[in-house]
């Protein structure tokens, strides 16, 4: 089975997805939040 | 809003081990001149079958994803197979690392029909003439053997992990190939000066201009190689950081389980400077890992000390807390092969190395001289 | 996406920590770190009968946060940790 890359790639859309929607004119300020990272376990010193 | 980085997270401790490595014996077939543990002949003291089930049990109830199994060779031990049943049975991730001397192939078999289960096949050359040297005579024939029995066995993708060495460096590409060929994964991790590694390092780690090959080399390739994030002192080579979190994981989000139950903060420093404690002990693995003093020093926050007058620290994070241990160089100050030179005069006035309290080797290996 | 029923699917490991939560796929191996308990909590809540909007909902998410939160179960459904209930079966 493969190991997951580092997804710095999703972490981008998903801070693009959070950027586009806080330009919405939505009355409430919206609060833009980083709230799913993935990161791949191999990148991880101290494992074998 | 002020959001810590997942690093930040990750660099003040979990509540439990995402993953842990776990050496089931110190028992080997091989006497690899590198070898971190030092293995060779299996401790009497070593974990017995019901412990190491306890272990396990542990583990599933603290929900660590899965554990490394290595050792010396686990595949020596009589329960190897119990034992890993075990742990997919309670939902424990098993990947487990080996010489290959063991992987007939009927256990290929039933190694392909578990799941939850990865393979790494060692493997420091792509010829004997490079690899025997370091891992033995015959050591090249059984890894390839057993990498064959995998396949034939449609195992599926293995992992094929090397370690970088002054004399392979030069195959990297090679290595690459070679898992293509098996559909398998490759792996590269750094050479530490740990266990009888500390004896052969002057000689097998790369230069600093091999070092800055590797570093261009996992820039071009990292998305399809795994590294254990064992390069990420080399990230002070350039603009672009390696591919990982290149952070030191020890202590703080894996941990070593050794033979005997002792508890470390990674495999390359088994010694009691960075001892936690032991599975052994009133509260079990989850009492060291969430009260000893080992891992409550290194959750803390870490200074650059010495490396702070160097713009680079951010990015190389001072590199390998064993590779300063074990080449006799403070904590707080730069990794022995710091790309930037400052490991160079350090060891001229560093005393000398830690050594393990405890040796299972079975022989001096010889590192033959090459031509 | 408001409207839609999700569950989580079977082979992910959901582990509290203090940040927020990990999740582990044990098929795919992907390891994701949810950043912020209230996100625990909406994936908990989603059980494969309730919709997003009722899970925001339960975990009292205001409205200023609810694209981020769109956001981060979009990519959990990109990377298969969370399905629909039918297909999750």
């Amino acid at each position: 089975m493969e190991e997951p890359t580092a997804s710095t790639e999703s972490s981008e859309s998903i801070a693009a997805i959070a950027a586009i929607a806080a330009t919405s004119d939505d009355e409430d300020e919206l609060i833009e939040e980083l709230l799913v990272e993935e990161i791949s376990i191999d990148g991880m010193c101290g494992v074998y | 809003m002020n959001q810590p980085s997942l690093v930040d997270d990750l660099k003040s401790g979990l509540d439990a081990p995402i993953c842990l490595t776990w050496e089931l014996t110190y028992a080997c077939n091989l006497q690899c001149v590198h070898c971190l543990s030092s293995s060779g002949r299996r401790d009497p003291d070593e974990l017995t079958s019901a412990e190491a089930f306890g272990v396990l049990d542990e583990l599933a109830s603290m929900q660590v994803f899965y554990v490394n199994i290595g050792g010396g060779e686990p595949m020596i031990r009589k329960d190897f197979f119990d034992i890993v049943d075990h742990a997919v049975e309670r939902g424990i991730g098993v990947k487990f690392s080996t010489n290959g001397a063991y992987l007939t192939p009927e256990r290929a078999q039933r190694l392909a029909a578990t799941p939850y289960l990865d393979v790494q096949i060692s493997l420091d050359g792509l010829d004997a003439a490079t690899n025997d040297p370091v891992r033995g005579k015959g050591s090249y024939a059984i890894a390839r053997r057993a990498m064959d029995n995998l396949a034939d066995a449609g195992f599926g993708p293995f992992k094929i992990s090397i370690v970088v060495t002054r004399h392979n460096v030069g195959q990297l590409d090679g290595f690459k190939a070679l898992a293509d060929r098996y559909g398998a994964t490759l792996r590269v991790t750094r050479l530490r000066p740990s266990g009888r590694g500390a004896d052969s390092w002057h000689e097998l780690h790369p230069t600093s201009v091999q070092q800055r090959e590797i570093y261009r080399w996992l820039l071009e390739h990292g998305a399809d190689v795994l590294t254990g994030d064992s390069f990420f002192h080399l990230n002070a080579l350039g603009e672009q950081p390696l591919p990982g979190l290149n952070m030191c994981g020890a202590g703080r989000v894996v941990c070593l389980i050794d033979p005997i139950g002792d508890v470390y903060a990674c495999p390359f420093v088994i010694h009691d400077e960075f001892k936690a404690g032991s599975v052994r002990d009133a509260g079990g693995f989850s009492g060291v890992w969430r009260n000893s003093h080992t891992f409550r020093e290194l959750r803390r926050p870490q200074s650059a000390g010495a490396c702070a007058s160097c713009g680079q620290f951010d990015a190389c994070q001072g590199g390998c807390m064993a590779a300063k241990y074990f080449t006799g160089l403070p904590l707080d100050g730069p990794d022995p092969e710091c790309v930037n030179g400052h490991g160079e005069p350090a060891l001229k006035v560093a005393g000398p190395h830690p050594i393990m309290a405890v040796d299972h080797s079975r022989a001096v290996p010889i590192l033959l001289s090459r031509r | 996406m408001l409207d839609r029923v999700l569950t989580r699917h079977p082979q992910v490991a959901l582990r509290p920590e203090p940040f927020g939560a990990l999740a582990y796929h044990y098929d795919n191996r992907k390891l994701i770190f949810l950043r912020h308990p209230d996100l625990l909590t909406v994936v908990q809540s989603l059980d494969g009968r309730r919709t997003v909007a009722e899970a925001l909902d339960v975990a009292g998410v205001a409205s200023s946060r609810r694209p981020s939160f769109l956001a981060a179960l979009q990519s959990l459904l990109d990377s298969e940790m969370l399905g629909e209930p039918a297909l999750t079966r």
